[in-house]
């Protein structure tokens, strides 16, 4: 009897939340509209991968030897010759402005160097005001010297002893890329900004729509129907529980439909790390709305979680690249877990063998963050 | 338009965010957090790839080649395997992201014909670390092929000598290629991005919200009045973060500052009106704070964090994007706080970028201005 009518309260509940969340169209545009529209400009806009490096030649040289060495650089897919200049100024001059990254001049006497068998140097400027862009630049430059190098040694050896040039000894090295066999830059971030935009999306859905009752006065008068606290929470996290996951079906079939990023895992493990992690962000959206009483107070809180939590969630940067404090740290952060599981279900395609230990890990923080903003909301509202 | 109004009007916004000191406290630490954040924590350059060998050959020439790996702080060797199923186990459960394989004969190979493979399985599930460490296992294995060759050459008495071209780089504007130098531009223009818009498009629609703008319409206020007395508590409140982020980032982190304070805060207020304006006529449009907040998440926050070419580099980007990023405030604002950090180079070049910024922001105070109506309805 009592359990019936607990049910009836939370039902007439659930009927408000969901009226009150689908009624207008503008509020149903936010449910899902954003993170439409954020998955496709992470999915266009976000790549690391650095293709053509705008290059600029000034050859004071011009002999067969720093005609190949440029030869090389137009035939790697990494530069862009964009520009052959005749004067040492304008090399300066193009990189202050900004048309070109790098600048190589080559002096007069490199073929000749090359020739006596001594090092030959070039003169690089690289434009290193965006450093990352800098550094991988600096990289494929290197890779350019030394198969100019190796081309040029065999090339000698054919001249002086044609006999030896098949045993002239090298290493390859093959590359295998499993999982993402192309390297391609939407299959890594698609999976991690599922996660994210779960995370900004539900925990800030589940705070404002208690903060505003609050701040609108509303919340008062739901607390004098008899209606019971834990049923009001549960009233106010199940629709929020559900839009997440149909947010989440929605990016997962962008992802895999629009993006092509296969889905290798089992959609049953992706369920449940989707869940799990939905109520971590529920936890943390109540959490939130204990400690604001206004919207514009619970926005800027999230954002002081959100950000740190983005930044050290492995998104972007690798983990492994982290101060070992902070890898440690990272280690309660529920959206490193999620993004992780997200990572391993898509492209890995491995199961619960391999992934417990961060279910296990989320779920704890779900179930810390639910039960203490559950504790903190009973004296928030005395 | 009376000054007396104006002055009512902000010292209104004013006492309502000094009211809440907590949000005004977050928000002058949010800039110094994420600055901590991207100066101690998160690096942007592939260091400690953690790397499994399975060393199939066994012989002293695999070993010789194995150890160039484990020399160099780009690597992490973290296990050494002894069967594929076990290379397989590792990748899946991450415990290494590269893993080296050296084939059986690998030494007799080198020996007979002089060519051998080595194979290195990526998890290219984070593809851009795996091709940086890519990066790094072909430059060292290059290194070890002319270490042999020339070893190579001088037993038979070739006398070609080592051809070896070094670039002898500089580098320009960041020269420890500090990644700290890079992100701080980046840093200012996300947070004057939450502080403008956010903030200003919560205050309006809260006013709605909350019934109070019925109040306000019925006094003699007028509708500019109420635009620059809202704008201004937070116009200041934008301009102290910059000087907070600008300041943390010279005189703790060493960051060069190389132009002019001057173009920094001139260009910098001239960003905040363009993200006050958008936060204002976002939040006259929505006026719900959920809606304003989602809106101004996607008109600013966003833009300004990925298509800024911030972290992402815009020429990297499809080209229908790059034409998108032509309509960004943050594009710009971002170009100029690179050249006033790092380059120093003269005003006269920041030109074409400051006209942009300024017609964004001429026709944003327009639309701000005439989006809102002293009427009920």
């Amino acid at each position: 009897m009592r359990i019936r009518e607990a049910m009836e309260r939370i039902r007439q509940m659930l009927k408000k939340e969901f009226i009150q969340t689908l009624r207008d169209p503008h509020t149903r545009w936010i449910l899902f509209g954003p993170a439409l529209i954020q998955m496709f400009i992470f999915g266009y806009a976000a790549t690391m991968e650095i293709k053509h490096v705008s290059l600029a030649v000034l050859d004071q040289d011009n002999t067969q030897e720093s005609r190949e060495l440029i030869s090389h650089f137009s035939a790697s897919r990494y530069f862009r010759i964009t520009k052959y200049v005749n004067e040492r100024d304008e090399l300066r001059k193009g990189i202050d402005r900004g048309d070109f990254l790098l600048a190589v001049e080559i002096d007069s006497g490199f073929a000749q160097r090359l020739r006596n068998g001594q090092g030959a140097s070039v003169q690089v400027i690289v434009d290193s005001s965006n450093s990352n862009t800098a550094l991988v630049a600096i990289g494929y430059l290197n890779q350019v010297g030394v198969a100019f190098a190796q081309h040029y040694q065999i090339d000698q050896i054919g001249r002086t002893a044609p006999q030896l040039v098949s045993f002239v000894p090298q290493v390859d090295l093959e590359a295998r890329p499993w999982f993402n066999e192309g390297l391609l830059s939407e299959w890594y971030f698609v999976p991690g900004v599922i996660g994210n935009l779960l995370l900004i999306q539900i925990m800030n859905l589940t705070a404002f729509a208690v903060v505003r009752e609050r701040e609108i006065g509303t919340l008062e008068q739901v607390m004098v129907t008899p209606i019971r606290r834990w049923e009001f929470i549960l009233g106010k996290t199940v629709p929020f529980f559900l839009i997440g996951c149909s947010d989440a079906t929605m990016l997962t079939l962008i992802g895999t439909l629009w993006f092509g990023v296969p889905l290798r895992g089992h959609i049953a493990v992706l369920a449940i790390g989707v869940m799990v992690f939905l109520l971590a962000a529920l936890g943390l959206g109540l959490l939130l709305s204990t400690l604001a009483k206004t919207q514009q107070q619970s926005m800027i809180t999230a954002f002081f979680f959100t950000m740190p939590m983005t930044s050290l969630s492995g998104f972007g940067t690798p983990i492994s690249s982290m101060p070992l404090f902070f890898q440690r740290l990272s280690y309660f952060n529920p959206l490193r877990h999620v993004v992780l599981i997200l990572r391993s279900i898509f492209l890995k395609g491995v199961g619960l063998e391999v992934l417990w230990p961060d279910m296990l890990l989320m779920a704890g923080f779900a179930f810390l963050m639910l039960s203490v903003s559950v504790l903190r909301f009973r004296k928030s509202l005395e | 338009m009376s000054w007396t109004r104006i002055v009512a009007m902000t010292r209104k916004e004013v006492l309502q965010i000094v009211r809440d000191p907590r949000s005004l406290l977050i928000i002058l630490v949010i800039p110094l957090i994420q600055l901590l954040i991207f100066g101690y924590a998160v690096n942007l350059d592939v260091k400690h790839v953690p790397l499994c060998i399975y060393d199939r050959d066994g012989t002293q020439t695999s070993q010789d080649y194995l150890k160039h790996f484990q020399a160099i702080d780009y690597f992490n060797i973290v296990r050494e395997s002894d069967s594929y199923p076990d290379i397989v186990r590792s990748i899946d459960h991450g415990v290494c992201s590269v893993a080296l394989v050296v084939p059986p004969q690998f030494a007799e190979n080198l020996q007979s014909s002089g060519r051998a493979n080595v194979q290195a399985i990526l998890d290219a599930s984070d593809s851009n670390s795996a091709s940086i460490g890519l990066g790094y296992a072909q430059a060292i294995t290059q290194a070890y092929s002319s270490e042999i060759r020339i070893a190579w050459q001088q037993e038979r008495g070739l006398t070609v000598g080592a051809p070896n071209v070094t670039f002898e780089q500089r580098t320009w504007f960041n020269e420890d290629l500090e990644s700290m130098a890079n992100l701080v531009p980046g840093v200012i223009a996300m947070v004057m991005a939450v502080v403008g818009a956010f903030l200003t498009s919560l205050t309006i629609a809260r006013e709605w919200e909350r019934g109070t703008m019925e109040q306000l319409i019925s006094t003699p206020v007028g509708k500019l009045e109420i635009q620059i007395g809202k704008l201004l508590p937070y116009f200041v409140i934008g301009i102290t973060d910059t000087a907070i982020c600008a300041g943390t980032a010279v005189w703790w982190f060493g960051v060069p500052f190389r132009g002019s304070w001057l173009v920094l805060f001139g260009c910098s207020m001239l960003f905040l009106i363009v993200v006050l304006s958008l936060g204002y006529f976002i939040s006259v449009t929505a006026k719900s704070q959920l809606g304003a907040c989602q809106m101004a998440l996607l008109a600013t926050f966003l833009p300004t964090f990925l298509l800024s070419g911030f972290i992402f580099p815009i020429d990297q980007m499809p080209v229908v994007v790059q034409w998108v990023t032509a309509f960004l405030p943050a594009r710009y604002y971002v170009s100029i706080l690179r050249n006033v950090f790092l380059k120093g180079s003269e005003t006269r070049l920041l030109v074409p970028d400051i006209a942009a910024l300024t017609a964004i922001a001429v026709i944003l105070v327009i639309l701000a201005t005439r989006s809102f109506r002293k009427r009920l309805a």
